[in-house]
């Protein structure tokens, strides 16, 4: 359980910045950025106390 | 009785406040990193970074300038305050009333407590800014003092209440989100600054340079009733912020618990996190707003945030607020509670909450940021030297250390004139010489050494003297 909570924290954090980085790049429109780090930031909150400081 | 359950189940463990930390709970370099590295990645950092453009910095100053003040900041850490943590292992408080008696650290105590909730004000500003993102409610401008609308106070009310109440029942909830938080919230600035670049028209990492300088960071004239900046403001504003922490001193109280001095080095992430990537990213928030809409000067950091990373970006807002006006409340009750001991930490932590929510209705705080933050260091400053000096120069000096101890007073006037007169030295130079206040720090320091030196030699009597 905790190693799959690590696993999405993991991806979060890689959802949180990438898309800010593919917009940068012109890979990607602002409201797609904006909807993926919301998506991001659920599953980091989701997914973090699982594992951190437990 | 309920008061005090609540409190004993919420508040964080102050342990050792009158011992020197034993070898038990002495800790690790990361504990350290991660400390540094959330707290100073704090929502007031959004505040910060514009008023760096409004003070039309060029983009070799501003970089320079905080890269070299935040080497130095954290070579203070490193040199002045961890050396005497770990030989002293004591809190700051138990250390300044060895030195200067128990009056005088009430008065300390006061200052301290003062700042602190102003501090915790502006917190309280930044978070209410995020309401308008969704409501329409009148926000104040860059030169705003005063509250300018009824939606305004309601907001800040609303805002400061509720992290008051957190404070004071559910601190360590808080703590446990601002831990849990950490990592993403750093992510989130980086992104702030990737994005508003991109829409601001850099589109490459080699083009950035000469863009920056173009269009961000351009060093022309400053906004209307702003201080021009030039490396020298900003190397000395990045080393001073924390000035009350480092060279002020206070941060005895967390190195207390290293292994060894050299942990300090673990303040760097949260200084070239916070005072440098999160200060630089906000910065390009507020220099695209300006190229976007270039007659909306307001310094907004809600708006700011959700136009460039949408609902994502205001929820960091709200959380870099939220968990770091959580401990500036706290220690602020902490400290008026050390001079009222009877009174229930809950009941100190609500009545500080209340002054800080009062002080963020005021954007003054928030919008001269820069200069509150260089006056509370330097009214908390000159203490540091005391400590210092007292530490490592009392016996050379031929005076005593601990003076307050041995002779059992409860008001030391070497210190409390080093301190006064520094303060009241400092001042004078910035309202009458004209010399800005982000310059006095430095000289002020060892103005208050050679005042605590001379006062001590003068008065302390000979009896207790080594």
């Amino acid at each position: 359980m905790k190693r799959a909570a690590r696993l999405v924290s993991l991806v979060a954090l890689a959802g949180t910045i990438l898309p800010p980085v593919l917009y940068f790049t012109g890979h990607v429109e602002l409201d797609a950025v904006k909807l993926w780090m919301l998506v991001a930031t659920i599953a980091w909150f989701a997914a973090t106390p699982v594992w951190m400081d437990r | 009785m309920a008061d005090e359950t609540i409190t004993r189940q919420s508040e964080p463990v102050d342990e050792y406040e009158r011992e020197p930390v034993p070898e038990r709970a002495w800790l690790g370099l990361s504990s350290f990193v991660g400390q540094y590295a959330g707290e100073h990645t704090a929502g007031t950092e959004l505040m910060i970074g514009p008023l760096f453009i409004a003070s039309g910095v060029g983009a070799s100053a501003v970089v320079g300038g905080l890269f070299v003040g935040n080497l130095l900041a954290v070579l203070s850490w490193m040199f002045l305050t961890a050396p005497i943590a770990v030989r002293a292992r004591m809190t700051l408080y138990f250390q300044l009333e060895k030195i200067c008696g128990r009056t005088l650290v009430t008065a300390y105590n006061l200052a301290n407590g003062v700042m602190f909730c102003f501090l915790a004000g502006a917190m309280v500003t930044v978070n209410a800014t995020a309401a308008g993102v969704w409501f329409n409610i009148a926000m104040p401008g860059l030169n705003d003092l005063y509250p300018n609308s009824v939606g305004w106070v309601v907001t800040v009310l609303v805002m400061g209440m509720l992290m008051t109440v957190v404070a004071a029942y559910g601190y360590k909830v808080v703590a446990r989100i601002a831990n849990i938080a950490a990592p993403w919230m750093v992510l989130v600035f980086v992104a702030y600054g990737i994005i508003a670049a991109r829409q601001i028209g850099i589109d490459s990492i080699g083009t950035f340079w000469p863009k920056a300088q173009e269009l961000i960071w351009t060093g022309g004239a400053p906004l209307a009733g702003r201080a021009k900046f030039t490396f020298w403001h900003v190397m000395f504003f990045a080393w001073f912020c924390n000035m009350a922490m480092h060279i002020g001193m206070a941060d005895l109280s967390v190195f207390r618990y290293a292994r060894k001095s050299w942990y300090a080095v673990g303040t760097a992430a949260g200084m070239y996190l916070g005072h440098f990537i999160a200060w630089l990213s906000a910065s390009i928030l507020y220099a695209q707003q300006l190229h976007a809409t270039p007659g909306n000067t307001d310094v907004l950091p809600g708006p700011l945030a959700y136009n460039a990373a949408g609902i994502a970006g205001v929820i960091c807002v709200i959380v870099a607020g939220w968990t770091t006006a959580n401990p500036t409340i706290y220690r602020a009750g902490l400290a008026f509670q050390a001079i009222s001991p009877a009174s229930s930490r809950y009941r100190v932590t609500l009545f500080t909450g209340a002054l800080a929510t009062l002080a963020g209705m005021f954007p003054a705080i928030a919008m001269k940021l820069l200069d509150f933050v260089a006056l509370y260091g330097l009214v908390l400053m000159p203490m540091g030297a005391v400590v210092f000096v007292d530490f490592w120069l009392s016996g050379r000096f031929g005076f005593r250390n601990n003076y307050a101890e041995a002779s059992g007073v409860a008001f030391n006037w070497a210190a409390a004139l080093a301190w006064v007169l520094t303060l009241a030295g400092c001042l004078a130079v910035v309202n009458m010489g004209g010399m800005q206040i982000y310059f006095v720090g430095l000289p002020g320091w060892f103005a208050a050494a050679t005042l605590y030196i001379v006062l001590s030699r003068l008065l302390q009597r000979k009896e207790v003297r080594l």
